[in-house]
């Protein structure tokens, strides 16, 4: 029997390539099993939908008879109330708002541009400590380190205890990686734990924060006073585990895909070598050709919704799959091709509307500066492996490891 | 040789004049601003490979209006920092600081203010619009008394603020008007607003939506009178202005006068010309292509941005001329690629219209023309709040819809005035609230009052006599 589209994107063996599913579900745009939810592949009907204000982001208005086969295990929440990614407005809009003053324009324009140097440094610190340049993990020993480091910077987190920091997000990470041979309640009660932690260890940071001050993210935040008022402390431990679990996760396998792609397109990688400017339109035709989050799977109808003919119902739960309206020809020509000279690329990899990505300033340049500071220092790098092993998750895609080998590092 | 059928493969060939035109031909655009430099882009894009004249009054290079008005007022960029970015070269030869100041159809030439007449095959009017100056000349010339459309009035306008006047009246509380309203008290000026209307936006938005920007304005410690018109401007002995008289009867002590009474289309240079130009544009096709006065659409004339009026069918095919960035690059585009391809070719501008504005820190941005709205209902956020979506309807459907601090959702509305969809949207969204869920009267301003008298007089008794006449307004 032939597996249903929908067990198919979740199904592991199509992990290294989902891009010929995603050709097989934009021949029905909008594409519904039963008792599932309604998958959307398509370009201009993802855009349409992520500005839709019928649709609801807030997990409270998911029709009860809606079967989400990526659902969180019940319970998973409970320790935080949700962040501004699973709110609607208007407390998205504030939350998000309220977060930003302190991280980009109008209110600090050079928050993210200010950490240039700070970048620079983590990376060349990180490329430095590589060891054996014959054998590279290239996930553990650069792409993971480097967004749970620059986090830290930002929110604050002294130095001493970044490692903590490390072990708690990696235990998040994992449990947002279902492994289906891992006995889920150890799962849950690890990530659980370490949520809980991590949140005991935020509070006392911004008890702290809140008494001296300094200039990073987490200090603006307790200490705002802005027309919205302060954050409440439960809404302040949400948005600081949101900026640090979206904040990292993704950016992860932005990294790792970009080098996995330049790996295989050795010309794109040597013009990089050559002129690390190119970084900055690569960085964008990655986030549409091999995006971090394929798919978002987290909306739902307040209303019928009629769309190329379908009525999907009120109450429904929608699939998004950004990663095909990427490669949806209509949209975008010759869309298999990874082309950095590409003009026209008002790609979905960082969503749109009211929730497109928060930390996409940031995420951009830590990327622009991983790849073309790689690029230069490894010497004639190489896969070990093609495809390499993946992780289980099918919403955020990218390799659990990157085995790569070069003939040395330059200084 | 006998007669053999040859079909024709491609009816873009034509008879080979186009491919003349476009490789030795003479396009004249003038208006050396936004419009006439995407025009000039594209047209060597597309592979116009003749002679390109770019004719501006200004002795600039193209440069960018929105921030004028905003960060230029605010002293965070330098008004000659506002040069667009190219987005290719051009490669024309740039006649700036001439006016035209004559056009003749038959001869196909353009006259300039020096005495050159330029040859054209194609010509491009982009000349835009100027600032409405205060009507009494006299006044007018008093020291301290600006109006802000070009880059020269912007740094003149900014060098007064950044000088500490010890009072700004901005006379008119349209967009521009309250834009230099927001950024005279973001300077920590204190500044008095004269409306002839009941709130400010009122025309372009209505009272509805008025009544929000009015309480932003009067929040930020603006001094807003509305319903009031200024009757006088008084200078002092050494010709400064000092004081202006309000219809109330009472009197605004100011140093610096800002006259926002919105603008007047540069078309006077081609009267007489038989071009359909008058007070309200120029009157072109939807393919951009203007119009004679005999209502005869021309072939080798065409018209963008602010001085353009285009039929456009979603708005009952009603001439709209907009002052819209967005329109000015995307009639630019249709009308370059127009004038260098055949006819089924050539493409309809259709651009539902959209603009934005920044003012008292807030982000307000609109879609379709509001103002041919009759009532309004509250989609999103709340009028309060300051936060919101106001959706205009027109005859049972969306006509247009404004943003405050709510630009990310606009997509959608626009897709329901694309779609005409019914008004008002019966569905429920994300953060719609108990206020507006009821339509109300949008409340423009009486539309039946006439602000431009006729252009046009019909003559003659038999049809091949008949003749028009065309007079322009004073």
């Amino acid at each position: 029997m032939t597996q249903s589209l929908l067990h198919q994107i979740l199904d592991y063996a199509n992990r290294a390539n989902p891009y010929p599913i995603y050709e097989q579900l934009r021949k029905t745009p909008v594409h519904h099993e039963d008792g599932g939810p309604y998958v959307i592949s398509t370009y201009y009907e993802i855009r349409s939908l992520l500005h839709d204000p019928r649709i609801s982001s807030d997990a409270r208005n998911l029709g009860s008879t809606a079967r989400d086969p990526l659902a969180e295990p019940a319970g998973e929440e409970s320790a935080l109330p949700p962040g501004f990614l699973r709110l609607d407005p208007p407390e998205h809009d504030r939350l998000r708002r309220m977060t930003n003053r302190p991280f980009g324009p109008p209110h600090s324009p050079h928050r993210v541009d200010g950490m240039r140097g700070e970048l620079h440094d983590i990376v060349s610190g990180l490329i430095d400590g590589i060891g054996d340049p014959g054998r590279i993990d290239l996930v553990e020993q650069f792409s993971y380190p480097f967004p749970v480091t620059v986090i830290c910077r930002l929110l604050g987190v002294p130095r001493e205890d970044e490692a903590r920091f490390h072990t708690w997000a990696d235990t998040l990470a994992a449990s947002l990686d279902p492994d289906p041979d891992a006995d889920p309640t150890e799962r849950g009660k690890g990530s659980h734990d370490a949520r809980m932690q991590l949140g005991m260890y935020l509070a006392g940071l911004i008890e702290e924060r809140r008494k001296n001050p300094g200039d990073d993210m987490l200090s603006q935040l307790a200490t705002a006073k802005g027309e919205d008022g302060p954050m409440t402390t439960m809404e302040l431990l949400s948005t600081a585990a949101l900026l640090l679990i979206a904040g990292h996760e993704t950016t992860v396998n932005l990294i790792t895909n970009g080098m996995l792609t330049l790996l295989r397109h050795p010309d794109v990688l040597q013009r990089l070598r050559e002129d690390s400017r190119l970084a900055v339109p690569l960085v964008e035709e990655l986030l549409r050709f091999e995006p971090p989050v394929q798919l978002v799977p987290q909306r739902t109808t307040l209303a019928d919704i009629e769309l190329r003919g379908v009525t999907i119902p009120k109450g429904a739960s929608l699939w998004l799959v950004l990663a095909s309206g990427n490669r949806d020809p209509q949209r975008f020509e010759d869309p298999d091709r990874f082309d950095p000279d590409r003009r026209d690329i008002q790609h979905l990899g960082l969503g749109s509307g009211i929730h497109s990505c928060f930390g996409a300033p940031l995420a951009r340049l830590e990327t622009q500066f991983a790849l073309s500071e790689l690029a230069r220092r490894l010497e004639n790098p190489r896969l070990l492996e093609d495809p390499p092993p993946y992780r289980q998750n099918a919403v955020l895609r990218g390799p659990r490891h990157l085995h790569i080998s070069c003939d040395g590092i330059r200084s | 040789m006998p007669w053999t059928y040859r079909p024709r493969r491609c009816p873009v060939l034509g008879d080979g004049s186009l491919e003349r035109l476009k490789r030795e031909g003479r396009i004249v655009v003038v208006g050396a601003s936004l419009a006439g430099l995407r025009a000039a882009e594209t047209l060597r894009a597309e592979g116009f490979a003749g002679s390109l004249t770019m004719i501006g009054d200004e002795p600039h290079e193209p440069y960018d209006r929105p921030p004028l008005s905003k960060q230029v007022l605010l002293g965070r960029a330098g008004a000659d920092r506002t040069a667009l970015p190219r987005l290719r070269s051009v490669d024309a030869t740039w006649r700036l600081g001439v006016p035209a100041t004559g056009l003749e159809m038959a001869a196909r030439l353009v006259r300039l203010a020096d005495g050159d007449e330029v040859p054209y095959d194609r010509l491009l009017i982009a000349t835009g619009v100027r600032a409405r100056p205060w009507p009494r000349a006299a006044e007018a010339e008093l020291d301290g008394v600006l109006v802000l459309r070009g880059r020269d009035d912007g740094a003149a306008l900014a060098r007064r603020l950044a000088a500490g006047p010890k009072r700004v009246l901005v006379i008119g509380a349209g967009f521009t008007g309250s834009e230099i309203a927001s950024a005279c008290r973001e300077r920590g000026l204190p500044v008095t607003v004269a409306e002839r209307g009941a709130a400010p936006l009122v025309g372009a938005l209505g009272g509805v939506v008025g009544a929000v920007a009015a309480r932003m304005q009067r929040e930020h410690g603006v001094d807003l009178r509305c319903g009031v018109m200024v009757t006088a401007l008084e200078g002092d002995a050494s010709g400064r202005v000092r004081a202006a008289h309000l219809s109330d009867g009472s009197t605004v002590e100011t140093d610096v006068v800002i006259v926002s009474l919105g603008a007047t289309r540069n078309t006077e240079w081609l009267a007489g010309s038989g071009l359909g130009a008058g007070p309200r544009g120029i009157a072109c096709d939807a393919g951009c292509r203007a119009f004679d006065i005999r209502g005869i659409v021309t072939d080798d004339i065409y018209a963008a941005g602010d001085v353009a009026r285009c039929p456009h069918p979603l708005f009952g095919y009603q001439f709209l001329s907009l002052e819209h960035w967005g329109n000015a690059v995307s009639q630019a585009r249709i009308a370059a690629h127009n004038m260098i391809s055949e006819s089924t070719e050539r493409i309809p501008h259709m651009e539902v219209p959209a603009f934005w504005s920044s003012q008292f820190g807030v982000n307000i941005k609109s879609v379709g023309v509001p103002s041919l709205g009759t009532e309004i209902t509250i989609s999103q956020g709340a009028l309060d709040s300051h936060r919101f979506i106001g959706v205009y309807g027109y005859q049972g459907r969306v006509i247009g819809a404004v943003a405050f601090d709510h630009a990310r959702w606009l997509p959608f509305y626009q897709e329901l005035i694309e779609t005409t969809a019914p008004f008002p949207p019966a569905f429920p969204t994300v953060d719609r609230r108990s206020d507006g869920q009821r339509p109300v009267d949008a409340d423009f301003p009486d539309p039946s009052v006439p602000t431009h008298g006729p252009t046009v007089t019909v003559g003659g008794y038999a049809p091949a006599d008949r003749r028009m006449t065309f007079t322009p307004a004073h």
